[in-house]
């Protein structure tokens, strides 16, 4: 009995005419899509982009070459030497990040014990030669010195939940 | 313009008559050309609405702000036509070039026997409904042609493919046009519709309902669209017998023609099963309307309706195995079309429904 049923539905295309009448529906129903340069998907502010090392406000580098960072970084993207500054302090001579190789876990964030590195939300960016995928230090301080005022208010807004 | 007139006049009846035919020809063929165009955007879109997208909405034409994405289908040529055509070294050239042709021609000469509107069909031949069929199987030779030539396993193996699937379904397909026939009692297609008059339901929709079925479903597998697209068969076999094609030979071997018979299809069905160019409210509605008289607008609303119907069919189904393919087409459509003509031997036989005169 059953299986006459079975076959009853598959030879008069019931079977199928619901299929259709499932994508009729979605095709009245609204659209999902954004227009993507237009609107944009809301970001939170633990969005991990584009890296940056940020200073005090009174202009120091925060970065003390610590090496935390590129000891954690599960993709070794990062590359780091240090030296004694003239002021006497310890500070990095290169801070590498290959982007290529970055994964964007956000782990150097995390092990960073002055928050000096850390990942903006910026994420529309490109290169246009070759090397160009290397954050060098002066690349990472200028993004850090730019937009320094929307890191400082993502990481108070995250600062409650640490 | 005195002059053009005087110049007219002046020519011999026979130039005039070749010229008026060639002026139809070439306007029915930038039709054709131009709907394929807008039935590729017509597929993306209503594909992507189904799938909660909007589909391509960035080029406009003329910069028309409300028109978005019109003139994609535009974009779509210009880019194929500029690409490189590659010919593989192990490929036959000759074979390789002209086979594309194949498919085209077909395509578009099966446009000739249409008619549009009760006054107009470019050749009003008493054999239309077999010259259709004799040109529909002749595209397939085409499609043999490019995976032989292409000299390519892939390309080979859907090749193979689409020549089993029409074989299979051009029979099931020719079943369902007999009993068309059966009722018209002509192969001319303007006869055809003439025998529908009076109103959505003496078409032959009602009477051969199953044909009617059966022979959309053959449609759909003989234009090689989903699902029954095995021929092509992105997933197992990279893209059928036209893998080793680009450029300007891909979109007249694949493109063109592949629309081109979805829109022959969709054509020959609302000739045959839903009036043509008749209207669906004749006898119901006051006559001496624009709505109760035949005209060519009702053939193009229903070729839209069955270019709809394919699309959607094509947004909902997943592509049929080789042997259920195989198995839908011998076991299922065939035994279903002999049934029906049967039944409709002996409608005819006791003068039950609309033919009986």
């Amino acid at each position: 009995m059953s299986r006459m049923r079975t076959w009853l539905k598959t030879f008069l295309l019931i079977e199928l005419l619901r299929g259709m009448a499932v994508t009729i529906r979605q095709f009245f129903a609204p659209k999902v899509t954004l227009n993507y340069p237009e609107e944009k998907a809301p970001q939170s502010p633990r969005f991990r982009g584009l890296h940056a090392l940020r200073r005090y406000p009174n202009g120091q580098e925060r970065c003390i070459a610590c090496k935390m960072c590129e000891a954690v970084c599960p993709a070794q993207a990062i590359t780091i030497d240090s030296d004694v500054s003239e002021d006497g302090t310890r500070r990095t001579t290169r801070y590498d990040i290959d982007l290529f190789k970055c994964i964007y876990c956000g782990f150097c964030e995390e092990a960073c014990p002055v928050d000096a590195i850390v990942e903006t939300r910026i994420h529309e960016y490109h290169f246009e030669n070759r090397g160009e995928n290397v954050m060098t230090k002066e690349k990472l301080l200028a993004v850090g010195d730019r937009y320094e005022a929307m890191i400082a208010a993502d990481k108070s807004a995250d600062a409650p939940y640490r | 313009m005195e002059g053009l007139i005087n110049a007219w006049e002046g020519l011999p009846e026979m130039w005039q008559g070749l010229l008026i035919t060639t002026a139809s020809v070439i306007a029915v063929m930038m039709g054709v050309i131009l709907s394929v165009a807008f039935t590729t955007l017509a597929e993306r879109k209503v594909i992507g609405y189904m799938q909660l997208r909007r589909g391509p909405n960035r080029i406009t034409l003329f910069g028309i702000p409300v028109l978005h994405g019109l003139a994609q289908p535009f974009a779509d040529v210009i880019k194929l036509l500029l690409k490189e055509v590659l010919i593989p070294a192990q490929a036959d050239r000759t074979l390789f070039l002209l086979a594309p042709l194949i498919v085209l021609v077909p395509a578009l000469t099966a446009w000739a026997v249409i008619p549009f509107s009760p006054e107009f069909v470019l050749a009003d031949i008493n054999a239309g409904l077999l010259f259709i069929l004799a040109l529909t199987s002749l595209g397939v030779y085409g499609v043999i042609l490019a995976g032989w030539a292409a000299n390519s396993k892939y390309a080979f193996l859907g090749a193979m493919r689409s020549a089993a699937q029409m074989v299979a379904y051009e029979l099931s397909m020719g079943f369902a046009i007999v009993g068309v026939l059966m009722a018209a009692g002509s192969l001319n297609l303007g006869d055809i519709v003439r025998a529908q008059q009076g109103g959505a339901l003496s078409w032959y929709w009602f009477w051969l309902f199953p044909l009617f079925i059966v022979y959309f479903i053959a449609g759909v597998a003989e234009t090689n669209r989903a699902p029954f697209d095995v021929a092509e068969g992105e997933s197992e076999i990279v893209a059928g017998f036209h893998v080793e094609y680009s450029g300007a030979p891909f979109a007249t071997l694949f493109a063109l023609p592949e629309y081109a018979n979805m829109i022959l299809i969709a054509a020959l069905a609302s000739v045959m099963f839903l009036g043509g160019w008749l209207s669906p409210f004749e006898g119901y509605l006051p006559a001496g309307w624009w709505i109760t008289e035949p005209s060519f607008f009702w053939l193009f609303a229903k070729i839209g309706f069955f270019i709809f119907i394919y699309l959607w069919i094509r947004a909902t189904f997943p592509r049929y195995r080789y042997d259920q393919i195989m198995r839908l087409g011998w076991k299922v459509l065939i035994p279903v079309t002999l049934v029906w003509l049967f039944v409709e031997g002996i409608m005819v036989w006791l003068k039950v429904g609309p033919w009986s005169s």
